[in-house]
């Protein structure tokens, strides 16, 4: 039976369409037709109404990790799409430091094989170097034939500069990014953001510069080398700056953002929670502040959850000991609109650029298109609901968040991918 | 009046009137110290555990003590090393001990925060032995004991903290404590070891060792932690000894009269020479006999609260 999806509205600003109210028609995952439909007889039509709704194009996050191979009792490849298909994603590429990590083309394939007949797209982002131990390149030609998007020994930044270059060297014959983990572990090894905050607490520090070194350095190799280079979860005001200037330089250099970067500061450290232990750590009101302005003028291109799952055993410990990291997916685009779009600071078409299309672009995947016959991968909006976090509404593994309880307005409330729709908590085989 | 918290996790934001109330307290149990027969009956029946993460002696024994002239069953428990890699969660450590109905447990563990952390798995009162490199309250109380016992006051007298501020309990409590009695805190050490911020909390920050003594009343030296990473931050014992240990010479040279306080164990010959260690100047062991009576005023006034 055909998906008649009545009264939505359609956003997506690269093909140009912004259109107030109309009905879709969904035929075998394809779109069939984008017009008021006479005849709504549910003889012949599932129909869902979209009143007051957005469809735009399928949300993706870029920096992901699942957890499987290794850690599947924090996460499998399978929680985790449900994960993102709940939060509103249509795709996601996922981080190498599994274990074994993805070094090699048989771990890709088997993330692959995992993810097949999935609503959610999965693009495995490989290893950098094997093991991600910085010492020698992973096989890269062999693993972007198996089709990864990305390289990364996310986790840490990439050992040094030597085989940094390398690594820009040989990833620039098939045009893939490098994703960096800008940390410099000679500074770093604390436990939160150096602040007045951590003299108070007691907590091993961080410096805002073990960061920002390791992104002057990568924006360095990367000019010289001429590769493209991401800058993962950045989370300084000198880091912003430098990635400003990079791009006016003309140098190739991209970055991402996690919404609890522009939106939470190590204030939120003073309960000793390790929900808000994450590394990088959560920074300074002027590091948030000068984020907002990177999200506003475009040096932040996207906006990217670095999804952690992590045990609640592990998390309930010790602050110093517990791992880093939150259950992202599931919170991503509510708390970006209620933070972004509802304070003002970005207008939904750069929501649905910063979630939607420059990762896509910065990965070298298509752009989901509503032309008609093209297949229907969208994510669907409500900009205005109001509602509540909870945990245990989770459809990720873990629950450890730090927005729990908070009160956010703006949801994703479905997917559509693969003739697959995900719509108020139930999966849908749409043919 | 009792103390406005049940549990004494740190000297941050503690009010000025618990913190008088402890000393006034310490005052009269530090009477008891004196008699004959060492021990009261105040804490008869309840029970308290001594759970020490890190290994410690002096600390330890103090609360022992204090403990038991309070007439409570003081139970020991020390695990070596971390709660992760003893298998054992420190989460069902504590539910295990919690089970065994225990009334209060002191704590000292090499995590900041674990205090506030057993706060929200426990009901008992929780004290603050040492948290890592976050506080240790009662050391700082100790201290403020000794010097109101010798000057008759704490406000708008002038204390420096020498050593390595920043990887110290004992400084960051007794910054607290002393800023909220109304004295006048200065650090003295290596910039390797002062906090950057630490400004921020209305502390001097003094890099000569001579100006430290010149111009306060009090100088409390912390323990150089050979055994810990500290000797990463300074290039040799014998340049710290040389440019920030004190020793006569060097007392005589600036001024007569200073009180030297020390929270042990002294590394003689490194912050202190001998001289000074044992010398006039100092009431180190006064600070040792005054913690028992403080810790005893806090064990009281927290398990007598609720």
């Amino acid at each position: 039976m055909e998906l008649l999806l009545k009264n939505a509205a359609l956003l997506n600003p690269y093909e140009g369409i912004d259109i107030a109210e109309t009905d879709i028609v969904i035929s075998n995952g394809v779109i069939k037709s984008i017009d008021k439909v006479k005849n709504q007889d549910s003889k012949y039509f599932r129909v869902i109404d979209l009143s007051g709704k957005i469809i735009v194009p399928g949300f993706f996050d870029m920096h992901v990790h699942l957890r499987e191979p290794g850690r599947e009792d924090e996460e499998t490849v399978k929680t985790g799409c449900l994960s993102a298909a709940n939060g509103g994603f249509t795709g996601i590429a996922c981080m190498p430091n599994t274990d074994p990590a993805i070094d090699s083309a048989e771990v890709v394939h088997f993330i692959k094989k995992q993810a097949e007949n999935n609503l959610v797209d999965v693009f495995p982002v490989a290893a950098a170097t094997i093991g991600r131990k910085g010492e020698v390149l992973s096989p890269m030609a062999e693993l972007y034939e198996a089709g990864v998007v990305g390289f990364s020994d996310d986790g840490t930044a990439i050992k040094t500069a030597g085989i940094l270059k390398r690594v820009f060297e040989y990833s620039r014959m098939y045009n893939l990014p490098v994703i960096e983990h800008c940390e410099d572990d000679s500074l770093s090894g604390g436990a939160m953001n150096e602040s007045i905050n951590s003299t108070i607490l007691g907590l091993p520090p961080i410096p805002s510069i073990s960061e920002e070194l390791i992104v002057m350095r990568d924006i360095i190799v990367a000019e010289y080398a001429k590769a493209n280079l991401h800058i993962a979860h950045i989370s300084t005001q000198k880091s912003v700056e430098y990635v400003r200037t990079a791009k006016r330089n003309g140098i190739n250099v991209t970055s991402e953002v996690t919404p609890h970067h522009f939106t939470l500061t190590d204030d939120m450290l003073k309960s000793y929670d390790t929900n808000y232990k994450m590394n990088p750590p959560l920074r300074t009101a002027k590091d948030v502040q000068e984020i907002i302005n990177g999200l506003k003028d475009g040096t932040i291109d996207c906006i990217a959850s670095d999804h952690a799952p992590h045990s609640l055993e592990e998390k309930e410990s010790e602050f110093e000991y517990a791992p880093n990291g939150i259950v992202g997916l599931e919170t991503s685009i509510g708390v970006t609109l209620t933070e972004l779009y509802h304070k003002k600071i970005l207008t939904l078409n750069q929501v649905v650029e910063k979630m939607s299309s420059n990762p896509r672009k910065i990965l070298n995947l298509p752009l989901p298109s509503f032309r008609i016959g093209s297949s229907a991968n969208f994510t669907i909006l409500d900009v205005n609901e109001v509602w509540t976090v909870d945990i245990y509404k989770f459809k990720s593994k873990s629950v450890n968040s730090p927005f729990n309880k908070r009160l956010l307005t703006g949801r994703a409330v479905g997917v559509i991918n693969n003739s697959k729709m995900f719509y108020s908590g139930e999966m849908i085989q749409i043919s | 009046m009792p103390l406005s918290s049940r549990h004494l996790l740190g000297l941050q934001g503690v009010p000025k009137e618990d913190i008088q109330l402890i000393l006034d307290t310490a005052l009269t149990f530090r009477e008891v110290l004196e008699r004959p027969i060492k021990k009261v009956p105040t804490l008869q029946g309840k029970t308290i555990v001594n759970l020490f993460y890190e290994s410690s002696t002096r600390t330890r024994i103090s609360f022992e003590l204090a403990e038991k002239r309070l007439s409570a069953d003081a139970i020991n428990f020390s695990v070596s090393g971390s709660s992760v890699s003893k298998g054992e969660t420190f989460k069902d450590t504590i539910k295990n001990i919690e089970a065994m109905k225990v009334d209060m447990v002191v704590v000292r563990h090499a995590a900041a925060g674990t205090p506030l952390f057993l706060t929200k798995i426990s009901n008992a009162n929780i004290i603050n032995a040492g948290d890592g490199i976050h506080e240790h309250p009662t050391q700082a109380l100790l201290d403020m004991y000794s010097i109101r016992e010798k000057f008759g006051k704490i406000a708008g007298l002038k204390v420096c903290i020498v050593g390595d501020i920043a990887h110290s309990r004992v400084a960051l409590s007794n910054i607290f404590g002393l800023i909220t009695m109304g004295a006048k805190v200065s650090v003295c050490g290596p910039s390797t070891m002062i906090p950057k911020y630490i400004e921020d909390l209305g502390v001097q920050v003094i890099y000569n060792i001579d100006e430290a003594i010149q111009e306060n009343d009090i100088l409390n030296v912390l323990r150089i932690q050979l055994e810990r990473k500290a000797r990463e931050y300074f290039p040799s014992i014998r340049e710290y000894a040389k440019y920030f240990g004190i020793d006569r010479a060097r007392l005589e040279k600036n001024k007569k009269s200073i009180v030297i306080m020390h929270p042990g164990p002294i590394n003689r010959g490194v912050e202190l020479s001998s001289d000074i260690a044992d010398g006039e100047h100092q009431i180190i062991l006064q600070q040792v006999t005054n913690g028992v009576a403080v810790r005893m005023a806090v064990l009281y006034l927290l398990g007598t609260v609720n």
